[in-house]
């Protein structure tokens, strides 16, 4: 176990542990926008920021969702350093995002509630936070999409933004994981639209032979019975039935 | 070419390679660098094969195409040697002139000779032409000596000697010496070079892994390119003794996707010295294997960075990551990764061969030894100067550099690329090092050195740079990506005629966050030339957005109905 | 270039380099030399390959200022806007051209015979502003020079 302080506590932590988690397990908020428990950490949104010393002194600035605690760290989450960094990107943040009511949710618990840079036209949602590709291709292990291009022209999409995907199975983990909605998916009549900033795509659902419920894409279903190498006939039956 | 088995054979090599060579033959060296090609010196070379051939001189005399020697101002550069009459600024036209008159007759060919601005007389030998003479070139000097693309010539100049002198030193002796030296990285983290060296031979790890940054993106800067492209073998050999010193078996040079001749003239020395048994298993014997491979960059300023130049050798986007845990600990294939730039590894050499005291008494207490600069833009000798650490920036315009052209007025000089800043004609007395050009508000960088003159504008500098790093900002972190591209839309703004009060408070609110929150160095030095620019010529900022004015007469300010509510 | 050629192209790239996925950059450069510009087809040939993603190798040719995904012209201009050909009026020099062959910097004419490009220094300084085009280097050029450069590429 690792002693480390934060924002004047002193608290336990295991060894290999973030100062994010840390944070969490003893009820201390900082805010995030890239972090998901199922992928690793990208520091990205660096809205995470603390600032600590070391045992030995040295004083920095870092992401708490990749530093990992050490002994001795003293942290800080809420200085006057921190806080106008933190307005600042939420500005940014609604200028690239004006219409996303999560950021202007986040925005409002810091004080600031309009910008002064231009804002950028469309309804886009997309933070460039890439949690819905690392999901993709850590945790469910297609990677459909990803983030091409770079800078500001850097774009979250399928390869050529095609209305179409040899590998993506419709799960929509990608929807689930996005923290603004970005991405959304909607079960209709027996089929399944996830659309993304720049394209979007439709699945057959499976419908359950049992109680007749649309309950997964069958693009989804024959992943999951080749890889696990079951019998696509197991999935005929939806989840519920099945008990 | 057989293999070199022992530091004998080596040396026996080079006494025969001498041995073979007469030296009061003629050598015509011509400079085939990048910046003599845009001069025109392919022509020039093959008129004079052409003219040795009808002739019938092609045994008493020799021609040799060089690397840039850096007074690329006078290009295409021509050396006759042994006597070293130096003619500049020659053209297919005169070379039948050159070939009658000195190789014919011995004659000097005056109105091809170096005019000296200061003194009007003409100088007609190279060591004497002040440009050069003003410097102190340990490492650019030997451009003007050897073929790059023939591995005997630099062997004849003493290649390949401070290898064989590291291999009788232990790895731990090397790196002291490289510590003693004081040694800093010369990409522009200025981080002691022995240290980091010491770091990554102690990390755990079984597989250590070399890389040589000639990514050289900053624009305006050529120094590596200069380095790659003429001396290849210096860098390889700085690269040996590195990989010895740090227990590292496999190197990669990463070389930007803009410098062909760079890349191919690297592909022949890396060849040259596996033929020759300097590279590859057992090197002469010693025990020590060590193989290089070429990468070429994608065209990404961004894999200059050490993290995303990783990332890219790994086969992926250039992203940086955190640097919380060092490269030298965890880089390539997360394995203990020392990564130096081209010119801190050609140092390495020079600093065995004559010692780590000889060497640290070149420079500045913090700054040892010398650094060369790419001398642009509005100054009259255009290239690359090198001179010891502690030189005062007054000494490289006036002196060295000639001054300002078109009778104009010195206004600034910019320093450290896009991470840098500039250096007002007050502060021209500056001894430039690595800490007095940070405390000026700039830094050292890779050592791009741009002559601004009063018919620049420091708004739309700033916007320049601001602008060229937005296009080169990875896109990752929100700061740096959302950061520049609001940073270059109110510095158009402002240089348009459409400043608004708040402007400044606005760049210099941004600038603190990006220097506290990107995640990599592009962004969190990005504010600099803002920043610096804000801290010398603040009434320019407001001349543009107050008055609508702009004082270099550089900016097409629109002419707006200034609301005088 | 037909299917069959690009595959056979990609096959030889992918042999070359010993169906390394860490030289992904290195393998896209040098089918790129070959077909002038990376067609959909090339990089689902080198994504099946190599056993990579398609959305990464996507995600590398789009990253990359090297690459490009359509066609290029015959000729390729690069406009150097590094810091001293900046200071030296580089920015009216691009204008010029832009105006000249009616299209913006990254596109291609029409007739597919030039691309402009801009390109971050090349380190050939002296002449600056400096405009490249193949592998001829175009010193000292001003908006006046543009038309007599461009005369010289049929």
């Amino acid at each position: 176990m690792v002693k480390l302080t934060i924002n004047g506590r002193k608290i336990t932590a295991e060894e290999g542990t973030t100062i994010l988690y840390a944070a969490r397990e003893n009820n201390i908020y900082i805010p995030t926008l890239c972090e998901n428990e199922a992928v690793a950490p990208y520091g990205a949104c660096r809205l995470c920021l603390v600032e600590i010393t070391t045992a030995k002194g040295r004083e920095r600035l870092v992401t708490s969702c990749i530093y990992q605690v050490e002994e001795g760290l003293t942290v800080r989450t809420d200085t006057d350093r921190i806080t106008r960094i933190r307005r600042m990107l939420l500005e940014l943040l609604l200028a690239r995002c004006p219409d996303s009511e999560v950021i202007r949710e986040l925005a409002s618990k810091y004080g600031v509630t309009r910008t002064r840079f231009t804002k950028q036209k469309g309804n886009n949602k997309c933070i460039l936070c890439a949690t819905c590709a690392r999901t993709c291709e850590e945790v469910v292990g297609v990677a459909a999409i990803s983030l091409a291009r770079r800078g500001v022209d850097r774009e979250m999409t399928t390869p050529f933004s095609e209305d179409f995907s040899d590998v993506c199975i419709g799960c929509g983990a990608c929807a689930y994981s996005c923290p603004t909605g970005a991405i959304t998916m909607e079960d209709v009549n027996g089929t399944r639209v996830i659309k993304w900033p720049h394209n979007q795509m439709e699945f057959k659902l499976k419908k359950c032979s049992v109680c007749g419920r649309y309950w997964a894409p069958e693009k989804q279903v024959e992943y999951v019975a080749r890889t696990s190498g079951t019998p696509l006939s197991d999935y005929d039956v939806c989840p519920d039935c099945r008990d | 070419m057989t293999k070199l088995k022992s530091l004998g054979e080596l040396e026996a090599l080079r006494k025969s390679i001498i041995g073979k060579r007469d030296p009061k033959k003629t050598v015509i060296t011509i400079c085939n660098g990048t910046g003599c090609q845009a001069h025109g010196c392919k022509d020039v070379t093959a008129t004079f094969q052409k003219e040795i051939e009808r002739q019938n001189l092609s045994a008493k005399v020799d021609i040799k195409s060089i690397g840039c020697p850096g007074f690329c101002e006078r290009g295409t550069l021509v050396v006759i040697k042994p006597r070293d009459i130096f003619y500049q600024r020659v053209r297919p036209e005169d070379v039948p002139e050159i070939m009658t008159e000195t190789i014919g007759k011995g004659n000097v060919v005056q109105r091809l000779l170096y005019t000296d601005s200061k003194t009007g007389k003409k100088v007609t030998y190279e060591p004497e032409v002040p440009f050069y003479k003003l410097q102190k070139r340990l490492i650019i000097g030997n451009n003007g000596l050897i073929d790059p693309t023939s591995i005997d010539d630099y062997i004849a100049i003493g290649g390949y000697a401070a290898l064989a002198k590291a291999l009788k030193m232990s790895p731990e002796q090397i790196i002291d010496e490289v510590k003693k030296a004081g040694l800093r990285g010369r990409g522009g983290g200025g981080f002691p070079t022995g240290l980091k060296w010491e770091t990554t031979r102690r990390a755990h790890g079984d597989t250590r892994y070399v890389i040589c940054n000639a990514d050289e993106g900053d624009p305006g800067a050529f120094m590596d390119r200069a380095l790659v492209e003429g001396n290849p073998h210096s860098v390889l050999e700085g690269m040996l003794i590195g990989a010895y010193a740090i227990g590292s078996h496999q190197g990669y040079v990463y070389i930007r996707n803009e410098y062909p001749m760079a890349v191919r003239h690297m592909q022949t020395a890396i060849q040259q010295a596996e033929e020759y048994g300097l590279l590859g298993k057992n090197i002469l014997s010693s025990g020590f294997d060590f193989d290089i491979k070429i990468k070429r960059g994608g065209g990404a300023f961004v894999c200059g960075e050490s993290t995303a130049l990783i990332a890219s050798l790994e086969g992926r986007v250039g992203e940086p990551r955190a640097k919380y845990i060092h490269t030298s600990e965890q880089g390539l294939w997360g394995q203990p990764t020392n990564l130096n730039n081209v010119e801190t590894w050609a140092n390495v050499p020079v600093i065995i061969n004559n010692g780590a005291d000889w060497y640290a008494q070149i420079g500045t207490e913090n700054s040892k030894g010398t650094k060369i600069f790419s001398l642009v833009g509005n100054i009259t000798n255009t290239g690359l100067v090198e001179v010891p650490m502690g030189i005062t920036l007054r000494e490289i315009v006036y002196e060295v550099g000639g001054g300002i052209p078109k009778g104009r007025k010195f206004k600034a000089v910019q320093t450290g690329g896009p991470s840098g800043g500039v250096i007002p004609e007050s502060l021209l007395d500056l001894k430039v090092d690595f800490d007095e050009l940070d405390k000026a508000g700039s830094m050292m960088g890779s050592g791009g050195m741009i002559v601004m003159d009063d018919k620049t504008c420091m708004v739309d500098v700033a916007k320049y740079f601001v602008s060229f790093l937005e296009g080169e900002s990875c896109g990752k972190c929100l700061p740096c990506r959302e950061g520049l591209r609001q940073m270059r839309e109110i510095l158009t703004r402002i240089t348009e005629g459409r400043g608004k009060k708040g402007d400044i408070k606005l760049l210099e609110e941004l600038s603190a966050t990006l220097i506290d929150a990107a995640l990599c160095a592009l962004g969190s030095t990005a504010p600099n030339p803002v920043l610096s620019t804000l801290r010398y010529f603040r009434d320019e900022y407001e001349a543009h957005i107050n008055e609508k004015r702009c004082p270099a007469g550089v900016c097409k300010l629109e002419a707006v109905k200034v609301n005088e509510g | 270039m037909a299917p069959k050629e690009l595959k056979e192209k990609v096959k030889k790239v992918l042999q070359k380099h010993q169906y390394d996925k860490s030289l992904l950059v290195d393998i896209l450069q040098d089918i790129q030399a070959e077909s002038g510009y990376l067609p959909k087809e090339v990089l689902e040939e080198t994504s099946k390959g190599l056993d990579v993603p398609l959305s990464r190798v996507y995600s590398v040719a789009t990253f990359y200022k090297a690459f490009s995904l359509k066609p290029r012209g015959r000729y390729i201009i690069n406009v150097c806007m590094g810091t001293a050909c900046h200071v030296r009026g580089a920015v009216k020099v691009l204008e010029g051209i832009e105006k000249e062959l009616g299209v913006k910097t990254g596109e291609t004419t029409r007739d597919l015979k030039f691309t402009l490009e801009t390109v971050n220094c090349v380190g050939a300084c002296a002449l600056g502003p400096m405009v490249i085009i193949g592998e001829n280097y175009h010193g000292e050029m001003t908006p006046e020079t543009i038309g007599s450069m461009l005369k010289n590429y049929n």
